[in-house]
């Protein structure tokens, strides 16, 4: 993966970047021994590091904006970094870069049940969000399977989404206002507590920005009553077809499930290696859940399981008790774990129309065989966000290249067929040079022109998001 | 007047022009300060260019009516949930709203506090930029984070920063029952206590309205499977006895007229001005609404629970305004309303730190002309805007000064 080389004259002058840091931060906020930046040198996506120049760790709005200000007056790049749990590289320094982490803003500043918000400062993980509010029975729906870990900054910033956005949406649709700093120190605000834009959705340009606007230090995000209750079912079938037919039937019904999820036979099998959920051994496999009272719950899954036996079922089990609620899911949950328990894995997050879904797993599959590599996909099926799990050895000279070409290999299928690089874990790094597959130059351009607005010198997360040869006359601008 | 029927003839327009162009789609919602400039029709570009009620999926071009759209969906049992306003009535125009014109402003309808507003729905776009350049971004599937969001963008901006072409969108099926149950009575603090109670509950409320007046009521919206509908009506029914006389209407022709005109704000279209606010309901109803009284006799409407407050000046009370405070005419009087209005939104005692804003969305030209129509952004969000302005449009031709 190529970065921009780092400035010298910014490497050459650490020591007064760091004088001026800790003239407006505590001692205990700045780092810049290299044995403890390290500790940042990457995110989830491991396979590339690379160690900061500092790292600074504010507390305040006050404090982000004045690290802002001394980095845009000196030329410094700034990463931000949330919970640094993107799979994407969204957070991967550069030698020369500041790295921003919010870790330590994690205070809920407002709970405001009959308003249904609450506003965080957005080093608050995903998880305690809805822990602040649930005594109330509230919760916040965007759930990335981060969400133990993963900052709401984070989430912000790659607009992420998770197993219930079918129903939810995802962050954007949830998120109302925040508190920003722009790379100059001005603090904006955008949005608030109500519905919509006054003037041009700016909000809705800065989630999803990948830290590349500005730094969010504050938002409002919706919270919403939590149903009365919720009820998975599992189904098995003998092919892929007969399952991505099924989801779509259950759509056209006019049933919203919260969730529907797809796990493949690789992955049912690896899954029941790790976890023993006790999961059919078939091609594919269902899980669908729906929320409300007992009866509502009764009266839905009713005309879910009437559509699936339509489609000949090898296996259909509905949950009759919180104890089976949480064995269906189990499985499910562990997917993750469990394939990176055989091998290193690459998660891929390309989206496409359900309607070909077949087609894509098919050619996976075939793919998986040219390039001798397992593939296991388990996936949000009911938007067409698919997560191939690619298998590769770190440690076998070559692999990981082999991995990374099919993995492009695969996006390129997904935009192919009318899909996208990315549902929900953003481009960061991994998929900034597929860009072009899916753009064309006039429409990187205008998205570039937007960062110009925003960020005038191109400090902010450099490198991310565009290909670097198309971005290289702005930076050196 | 020049009618596009191409996205490419589109560009090739955009491209050449040197002089402003009123950007129009059926020509319905005449919102924000009036444009001088050649009118250029995008009604043209019309068609759906694709369905797929199994993905939820619709993509169409710009100028495709609204009436077309609905018919295409009904027809599988699907629909539009962000149930996008008709301006007709309100604004005294003829023509065929498209649905260019629902994204273009932002379009939403009660469900707005259930499902989510237009700009929720849209999936990707297409657009002409002021410079002639064709732009796609978002595309036609449920999940999309690759590249920075201008389909949120674009959506409320009106035509100042590109003329969409296409647009895909989520839809949604149409639930099989709808109720609404009626609380008689209810105004003020009991009406807001009866919207926040319902839409606090975990019974997915999809409208809650209050509609003040000399037999004032709250309505609220429960939509889904009978057994389900039936359930939640009785639950809801129990929680808020203590706030009035409660009636249920399960009719569906009579839920739909009664959601219509609520969406419509059918009750204020022989307003002189009107003005929209988007504030938080609890905001709305201890800051705004004593606020108002001070000022002059308005009438309201409180939809989305509280958060979108319709405000309507008549012709007399804009001329009592207008003699109160000194200044000329009605249209004087109005703006005089309209810049306390927004100082009032803008006011953390009044909006209670949550922000808001307040948009006139109806009042003569000569009105619209002398105010600033869309809430007066701080210095800094203003330069941002300006400067997307400035590089969607170079030229300065795109509907220029409607929303400034």
């Amino acid at each position: 993966m190529e970065m921009p080389k780092p400035k010298p004259e910014i490497l050459a002058n650490k020591a007064g970047l760091i004088a001026r840091l800790q003239s407006v931060l505590s001692r205990d906020a700045v780092i810049e021994d290299p044995a403890e930046t390290q500790a940042y040198e990457c995110d989830a996506l491991v396979a590339y590091k690379c160690a900061p120049l500092a790292v600074v760790l504010p507390s305040s709005t006050e404090e982000v904006a004045a690290v802002l200000t001394i980095c845009n007056e000196m030329g410094i790049p700034v990463v931000p970094r949330g919970s640094g749990t993107s799979l994407a590289g969204g957070a991967l320094p550069t030698a020369d870069c500041v790295i921003l982490g919010i870790a330590r803003m994690n205070d809920v500043l407002e709970t405001d049940y009959d308003n249904r918000i609450i506003r965080v400062q957005s080093g608050r993980t995903n998880l305690s969000v809805t822990g602040a509010v649930e005594e109330e029975d509230f919760f916040y729906a965007p759930d990335p399977s981060s969400q133990l870990a993963c900052a709401i900054a984070g989430n912000i910033a790659m607009n992420s989404g998770g197993a219930h956005c079918l129903k939810y949406g995802v962050t954007t649709n949830n998120l109302l206002g925040v508190t920003m700093v722009m790379m100059d120190g001005t603090v904006i605000e955008l949005g608030g507590a109500h519905l919509d834009a006054g003037g041009l959705d700016l909000l809705g340009l800065i989630c999803g920005s990948e830290g590349q606007l500005g730094v969010v230090t504050e938002a409002t995000l919706r919270i919403l009553a939590k149903p009365e209750g919720a009820r998975p079912v599992l189904m098995g079938f003998d092919s892929n077809e007969v399952a991505g037919a099924c989801v779509s039937d259950i759509i056209k019904a006019g049933v919203l499930p919260v969730a529907i999820e797809f796990m493949d036979r690789p992955c049912i099998r690896a899954t029941e290696a790790f976890a023993g959920a006790g999961y059919p051994d078939c091609e594919a496999l269902l899980i669908v859940e729906v929320e409300g009272s007992d009866a509502e719950i009764d009266e839905q899954l009713g005309l879910i399981l009437e559509i699936a036996r339509r489609h000949s079922p090898v296996e259909l089990r509905e949950s009759r008790s919180a104890e089976e609620s949480a064995r269906i899911w189990l499985g499910r949950k562990s997917a993750f774990g469990a394939m990176g328990q055989i091998n290193d894995y690459m998660c891929l997050d390309g989206t496409i129309p359900v309607s070909q879904l077949p087609f894509v797993l098919r050619r996976i599959a075939e793919m998986s065989g040219e390039y001798g590599l397992d593939v296991g996909n388990v996936f949000h099926a009911g938007d067409g966000n698919m997560h191939p799990l690619i298998l590769y050895d770190a440690n076998k000279p070559g692999d990981l290249e082999k991995c990374e070409a099919l993995g492009a290999e695969i996006l390129k299928l997904c935009v192919e067929v009318g899909g996208c690089l990315t549902g929900e874990h953003g481009v960061g790094i991994e998929k900034r040079d597929l860009m072009t597959t899916q753009f064309t130059h006039d429409d990187l351009d205008i998205q570039m022109a937007v960062k110009d607005v925003f960020d005038p010198k191109w400090l902010l997360n450099p490198a991310k998001v565009f290909p670097l040869d198309v971005s290289g006359p702005r930076r050196a601008a | 007047m020049d009618v596009i029927e191409t996205e490419a003839t589109l560009a090739e327009r955009l491209r050449d022009a040197q002089e402003p162009v009123r950007v129009l789609g059926g020509g319905t919602r005449g919102i924000g300060r009036p444009v001088q400039g050649k009118a250029l029709s995008v009604a043209g570009l019309s068609g759906v260019v694709d369905y797929e009620p199994g993905a939820l999926t619709l993509v169409v071009k710009a100028g495709t009516p609204l009436q077309q759209i609905e018919q295409t969906l009904a027809a599988e049992g699907q629909r539009l949930a962000f149930e996008p306003m008709d301006h007709r009535g309100l604004l005294g125009v003829d023509g065929t709203p498209t649905i260019g014109g629902v994204v273009a402003g932002n379009i939403s309808g009660p469900r707005r506090i259930a499902v989510g507003a237009c700009r929720d729905f849209l999936l990707g776009v297409r657009f002409v930029d002021g410079a002639g350049r064709i732009v796609k971004n978002g595309g036609r599937v449920m999940k999309n984070v690759t590249g920075y969001d201008l389909v949120r963008l674009m959506a409320g901006s009106h035509g100042t920063l590109g003329v969409v072409s296409e647009i895909s969108l989520k839809v949604l099926p149409t639930p099989e029952t709808v109720a609404t149950l009626t609380v008689h009575g209810a105004d003020g603090e009991h009406a807001l206590a009866a919207m926040t109670r319902a839409i606090t509950s975990p019974f997915e409320v999809t409208g809650a309205a209050h509609v003040p007046g000399p037999e004032p009521a709250v309505h609220l919206r429960l939509e889904g499977f009978p057994g389900s509908v039936e359930y939640r009506v009785r639950q809801l029914k129990s929680r808020l006895s203590d706030l009035g006389e409660i009636t249920v209407e399960t009719v569906p022709e009579r839920n739909a007229e009664l959601w219509r005109r609520i969406r419509d704000v059918e009750a204020l279209q022989s307003a002189y001005a009107l003005w929209r606010v988007s504030m938080k309901p609890g905001a709305v109803y201890s800051g705004l609404l004593p606020a108002i009284e001070q000022w002059a006799q308005c009438r309201t409407l409180m939809d989305w629970a509280g958060g979108q407050c319709w405000i309507a000046l008549s012709e007399d009370e804009a001329v009592s305004l207008a003699e109160a405070h000194g200044v000329e005419d009605a249209a004087d009087g109005a703006a005089w309303l309209h810049r306390n209005l927004q100082e009032a939104v803008a006011d953390r005692q009044i909006n209670q730190g949550g922000g808001g804003h307040a948009t006139l969305i109806k009042g003569a030209d000569a009105l619209r002309a002398a105010v600033s129509v869309f809430q007066p952004a701080p210095a800094p969000v203003a330069a941002l805007s300006a400067g997307l302005r400035q590089r969607f449009d170079p030229k300065g031709i795109l509907n220029p000064g409607l929303m400034n």
